[in-house]
């Protein structure tokens, strides 16, 4: 997983003492007897990159259409620059939306469509001839500003769609999906432009999506969402290597869970036995966990090794490879244990053509670092 | 083998004319019904009237053994030009289709939009009001407004009862009584096209011009308006071209200075027994209306092309 923002060492959420430009206060969101989204609170800083994953129905819609002021929330405030917009019309916020259609005015050309928000201002049309100019330039569509919707491509629908919600320079710009009709190609291009106008502009985006590989790709920070709730909010990398909840473990790229009972816990080294491991797992954990308590060790699959054989150490076990995945990059090995679990690990392929040193039905012996584990107690 | 059975399907989609038949339907109907009577009608308008039966010299004859003389007489469209009683009657018509039809987008236009609003399974019921008034023939309603709007009618008597009023108001046989007439008796052509526009739009634009900024009074003037110009058109067309004809409406309820070439027409028919100058009548006023049919087909066709 490539990631395009440099690990920067601004990190406004670590800030408290600074006002968010969001402040999600308890916010809830029925339905009916639905929970869409279930007390809810977050902060948003100035000039995040923050998103919002999870699965489709998981409520991420819901809360960035709450911010836009499509929906009002059942319970519980909104605020925007420290100021309460929660019952405030969405034609009155400082916040701009992408839509997931790009709902283009059909019967406006591109700068029409671009102009329309601008001229809502009663924006001189000097000058709103400028901005037009400005942000087709951003976008790079200056040739299409004559050409009507149903003219335009997907990735130049895209285009104008990021171009007419920039032009009004809101202090929040929401995207909702904004790279969902978009082909793998032209979808990995326009991550990086928009990581690009992001960090240009200064303006705080905040993105749903429920694709995990362009969270991590984009974000500044990443809430994950599942039933209404929010799991863990955190960074990319630590989202990935110290996942909160088994949830969050498994939602974010590929995951072996082993379920044990603590033995031990001292000098920050846990101590725990896992059955279905069929070994003693020795993991890095700081928080205070007590004897019998049971808990889930996650480990990925790249952070496991072979090794030569096997050993009563904690962290090894061994087993059977039962099938094996050629990804061409990696290859994905799937081991059954003596204890009927089965586990994931990857090998990057250095050597083209190189005699597969692992293959069907072999025994494997496999370990890994304490510091590369993480315990769940969620 | 796939070529050889590919080459079969395309022979025998040849020799079938299945797909010349259904194409070619509509224009078979169009000239049976539309094109032939209307060649009469232009064929009659040419001729000279006569009091005969038929009231009209055929401008083809055999004189002779196989002599045939062929005598057009422009002399009815030339009266048309010349006569004012019928630019009058053309112009009223015109303007009395024209107010109609913008009082009937005036009352339409929140109908059709209120229906398309409203939630989904009130929108059947709604729909079904609408249409309701054509289960009861079209000349019985016509005439029941008589028994309302008379000078001792239903709406009088309400009006003076509860005192608005202590003289009866003259509404019948006056040209209000005529716009009253038709925007009622042509309202659910203008509802039904307009709602078919209004129920298709799609409401995330309404969303992403609140979003820009726009208050709702401006999402529907630059949004669903503009939008919705299609419908307007076709129901504006379907009101506007009948009531140019319109003959029943103005004769029941109209007064004898209420000038409309379909009452002109009849008269020329069946009391002055002038059918050449009618068919006259009754062309130019075709002409006359296709020129705004298909301007409104130019105008669709645009219009669809940019919703797709």
């Amino acid at each position: 997983m490539t990631q395009i923002r440099p690990a920067s060492s601004e990190q406004p959420w670590a800030a408290p003492e600074e006002e968010p430009i969001v402040r999600i206060d308890k916010v809830t969101k029925t339905f009916g007897s639905t929970y869409a989204v279930d007390e809810i609170s977050l902060n948003i800083h100035r000039g995040e990159f923050f998103s919002l994953l999870g699965a489709s129905g998981c409520g991420k819609t819901t809360l960035l259409r709450m911010l836009g002021g499509f929906e009002t929330p059942t319970s519980g405030r909104i605020y925007i620059d420290g100021q309460d917009v929660t019952d405030v019309p969405p034609y009155l916020r400082p916040i701009n939306m992408m839509f997931q259609s790009y709902a283009l005015f059909p019967h406006m050309n591109v700068a029409q469509n671009i102009a329309f928000g601008l001229k809502q201002e009663r924006m001189p049309s000097a000058l709103i001839r400028e901005r037009v100019a400005e942000v087709m330039a951003l976008v790079q569509i200056e040739k299409l500003a004559t050409r009507k919707p149903h003219q335009l491509s997907g990735g130049q629908r895209q285009r104008v769609a990021l171009a007419r919600a920039l032009a009004k320079q809101p202090k929040i710009l929401l995207l909702d999906e904004p790279l969902g009709a978009l082909d793998k190609k032209l979808r990995e291009h326009t991550q990086f432009e928009l990581v690009n106008i992001q960090e240009r502009l200064g303006i705080t985006f905040i993105i749903v999506t429920h694709d995990q590989e362009e969270a991590m790709t984009m974000s500044s920070r990443i809430a994950l969402m599942h039933d209404g709730r929010i799991e863990q909010v955190d960074a990319p990398r630590r989202m990935y290597e110290f996942p909160a909840t088994r949830y969050a473990a498994s939602f974010i790229g590929s995951v072996n869970l082993f379920n044990g009972h603590v033995m031990s816990h001292d000098n920050d080294m846990v101590l725990i036995h896992s059955d279905e491991a069929g070994s003693d797992l020795l993991v890095h954990h700081s928080q205070p966990l007590n004897p019998g308590m049971e808990v889930t060790v996650a480990i990925r699959p790249e952070k496991i090794a072979v090794r030569d054989h096997h050993s009563e150490d904690p962290n090894s076990i061994h087993g059977v490879i039962q099938e094996i995945a050629y990804l061409g990059d990696v290859s994905i090995y799937h081991v059954e244990l003596p204890s009927g679990k089965r586990v994931q690990f990857t090998q990057s392929n250095v050597l083209a053509l190189a005699e597969q040193p692992l293959t069907w039905g072999q025994e494997v012996a496999l370990t890994w670092n304490a510091y590369s584990c993480g315990v769940l107690t969620q | 083998m796939n070529d050889w059975l590919l080459q079969l399907n395309n022979r025998i989609r040849t020799l079938v004319p299945g797909k010349g038949l259904i194409v070619g339907a509509p224009w078979f109907w169009l000239a049976l019904f539309f094109v032939l009577p209307f060649l009469f009608v232009l064929k009659i308008s040419l001729a000279e009237p006569q009091l005969a039966q038929p009231p009209y010299q055929d401008w083809i004859r055999e004189i002779e053994d196989g002599l045939i003389t062929i005598k057009l007489n422009f002399g009815n469209y030339a009266m048309l030009w010349e006569d004012e009683l019928y630019r009058d009657a053309l112009w009223g018509s015109f303007e009395i289709a024209a107010i109609s039809t913008f009082f009937c987008l005036l009352i339409g236009y929140p109908m059709a939009y209120a229906i398309a609003l409203s939630p989904t399974h009130w929108r059947m019921p709604l729909l079904m009001l609408v249409i309701l008034p054509f289960w009861t023939s079209f000349l019985i309603r016509v005439y029941a407004w008589i028994g309302i709007l008379k000078n001792n009618g239903l709406l009088n008597h309400f009006l003076m009862s509860i005192g608005l009023i202590d003289q009866p108001l003259e509404i019948l046989h006056t040209p209000t009584a005529v716009y009253i007439g038709v925007v009622y008796s042509y309202l659910p052509f203008l509802v039904l096209p307009l709602y078919a526009t209004l129920v298709r739009l799609d409401n995330t634009l309404l969303e992403a011009a609140a979003d820009l900024g726009a208050r709702p009074w401006k999402q529907f003037l630059k949004i669903t308006l503009p939008q919705s110009v299609p419908g307007i058109l076709a129901g504006s067309m379907l009101v506007f071209i009948p009531v140019m004809g319109e003959f029943v409406i103005p004769d029941l309820l109209g007064g004898p200075d209420t000038l409309m070439i379909g009452k002109l027409m009849w008269t020329e028919f069946f009391s002055n027994k002038d059918w050449p100058l009618a068919s006259a009548l009754a062309s130019v006023l075709l002409v006359v209306l296709i020129i705004p049919f298909v301007l409104m087909r130019h105008y669709e066709q645009k219009a669809a092309e940019e919703l797709k």
